[in-house]
């Protein structure tokens, strides 16, 4: 290990990973690190002197009726947003697949709504809901079921965000399937014909849905990701009302740690939804690893 | 021939459903960008304006709206993240992939941890040593915690690794320092992955509202999103002409580059789900 090559190899390595390492120092280890023992104390912006108070937070969390109702709405909004994600970008990616000339078109208005600023479209979203100025209003009033206020409705406003959650998610996931899609070889289709699958249907069940296994796991954990993080949406269009009933896990993280300043509770917070995204993610990994190697 | 139209038909039917729908929000946009108040007001949902408002409605959100600014703000933070990110992640990818040194695996490590944080969780400290350091509400600010690609130095890795050996041995041979191998060989051959990828930043960071709106405070340092949401609060008269008017603006750029480039952001906005 000591030829000149060697060495020339272990300096420039630890040259050219050098400034990297301190970024990941800087902006991920230590303040991870501080968010740790921030959660166990009591420490406020501007606070002198703070106080360690241990696992209290952490205690006082899984009490708070706030956090509860947020971890509720969020995981309902990811039970709204997911089927509709996973299955609809999938249909539309086998419905497409066949299509030739206008598969350009179709691609650009469905992957339009991922590409443009979803605070901006969430504003024309909000007219378009408007009760009395908005087309959808008008629209469903047109349909004999009066008058409906989607996003100031306790029942209605979490399902409307999910469906707008669902508008600037399906095209991303039907790229993905479509990728997942042309990456079957055609001989497995030819040799399931010989063995006598003759329906699309079976052809589907046959070859399709086991191929694209590990692009469905993909998309699936992706989209709950996605979702679980929901934001935008809530900010611009209900800021967690009416009643409590979009409040996210995101958006009251933001409320304690950035407008009330609880830094040591926010803190907290903030490990517990780590423990969930690692969770997640660890699982996304996984399946980012395989798509890269045989992408 | 009959049997294969009407699944063709049925087909293009589902699809052309779901594209109405997609589209409707970007064509109510653009209508009501150039319809006149008077007609908004009046919930008149005629798709074409009775007169064109556009100069109007476009006019109010240029110029009382902050949003050529945000939008220049836009351009200098994705700017800025982008060029840092590139010049720290392809180096480290280059030395991941190709290169052995004490702590590779270490580092490798913390990368594949990396990938599962998002900026939610480093947020709040960052945020308190920024106003240790007396840098919130700047262009520091808005881009430091994005400097740290660790997707970029994974995706950047990957490539690499199947860069042909017989060509580094050969540059080696010619006398080629390492550095000069990283700059002039690998970064040119993997331009498909670093487009893909400044795709997928750019994009990223000219939407991203969470962190701006925790480090940023005043009107000139507003990003796009800031820029248009505080155009909607200030318009308490609701113009809602001005207001589309505004959204178009901000949603424009991207939107326009996507048509340009489809390929490329299809390729570079599916890298990953990790936003």
């Amino acid at each position: 290990m000591t030829s000149p090559q060697a060495r020339r190899e272990a300096l420039a390595g630890t040259l050219f990973a050098l400034p990297a390492l301190a970024l990941m120092l800087a902006l991920l280890i230590a303040p991870l690190a501080a968010l740790i023992l921030l959660s166990l104390t009591d420490y406020r912006l501007g606070a002198v002197a703070l106080r360690f108070v241990g696992f209290a937070h952490y205690a006082e969390l899984f009490g708070d009726e706030v956090f509860r109702r947020a971890l509720r709405n969020t995981l309902l909004y990811v039970a709204l947003v997911l089927p509709g994600a996973v299955f609809g970008g999938l249909g539309l990616a086998l419905l497409l697949r066949a299509r030739r000339r206008s598969r350009p078109f179709y691609e650009v208005a469905y992957f339009l709504p991922v590409t443009a600023t979803l605070v901006a479209m969430a504003t024309v979203w909000q007219f378009m809901l408007h009760p009395a100025l908005g087309p959808v209003s008008a629209l469903l009033r047109g349909l004999g079921l009066g008058h409906v206020d989607l996003l100031n409705d306790p029942e209605l406003a979490l399902l409307t965000l999910a469906l707008i959650g669902l508008w600037q998610l399906l095209g991303f996931n039907m790229v993905l399937f479509l990728a997942g899609l042309s990456a079957i070889p055609r001989e497995l289709y030819e040799a399931a014909a010989l063995d006598g699958a003759r329906s699309g249907i079976d052809r589907f069940l046959r070859v399709t849905w086991p191929m694209l296994g590990p692009t469905t796991m993909f998309v699936t954990i992706t989209s709950t990701i996605t979702a679980f993080k929901v934001f935008d949406t809530v900010v611009v269009l209900t800021r967690g009302g009416p009643m409590g009933a979009t409040e996210t896990l995101l958006y009251v993280l933001y409320l304690e740690g950035f407008q009330y300043f609880r830094t040591g509770y926010a803190a907290a917070m903030t490990v517990v939804l780590l423990g969930f995204l690692v969770l997640l993610s660890l699982l996304q990994a996984r399946t980012i690893e395989r798509r890269v190697h045989y992408a | 021939m009959r049997r294969r139209l009407l699944p063709l038909l049925l087909s293009h039917a589902v699809l052309m459903a779901g594209a109405v729908a997609m589209l409707a929000p970007f064509a109510w946009m653009l209508l009501t960008s150039i319809r006149p108040a008077e007609e908004v007001f009046a919930a008149v949902f005629n798709p074409i304006p009775g007169r064109f408002a556009g100069a109007e409605n476009y006019g109010q959100a240029w110029r009382e709206g902050n949003l050529p600014r945000a939008m220049l703000n836009g351009v200098i933070v994705c700017a800025g993240i982008l060029g840092v990110q590139l010049l720290a992640a392809i180096p480290a990818a280059y030395a991941l992939a190709r290169l052995r040194f004490p702590g590779r695996g270490v580092i490798f490590g913390l990368v594949l941890f990396g990938l599962c944080v998002p900026i939610q969780v480093p947020a709040l400290p960052l945020y308190l040593a920024l106003a240790e350091a007396r840098l919130l509400d700047s262009y520091f600010a808005l881009m430091a915690p994005f400097f740290l690609t660790v997707f970029g130095i994974f995706l950047f890795r990957q490539f690499f690794r199947t860069y042909p050996q017989e060509v580094l041995d050969a540059a080696r041979l010619d006398g080629m320092g390492e550095f000069e191998i990283v700059w002039r060989l690998a970064a040119p051959a993997a331009l498909p992955a670093i487009a893909a990828f400044s795709v997928f930043s750019v994009v990223a960071h000219w939407n991203d509202l969470y962190w701006p709106l925790i480090v940023i405070t005043s009107r000139e340092m507003a990003t796009p999103p800031l820029g248009i949401l505080a155009f909607r609060d200030a318009e308490t008269g609701g113009n809602y002409g001005a207001l589309m008017a505004g959204a178009a603006l901000v949603t424009a750029p991207l939107v326009l580059a996507f048509l340009l480039a489809r390929r490329a952001f299809l390729r570079g906005i599916t890298l990953t789900g990790l936003r």
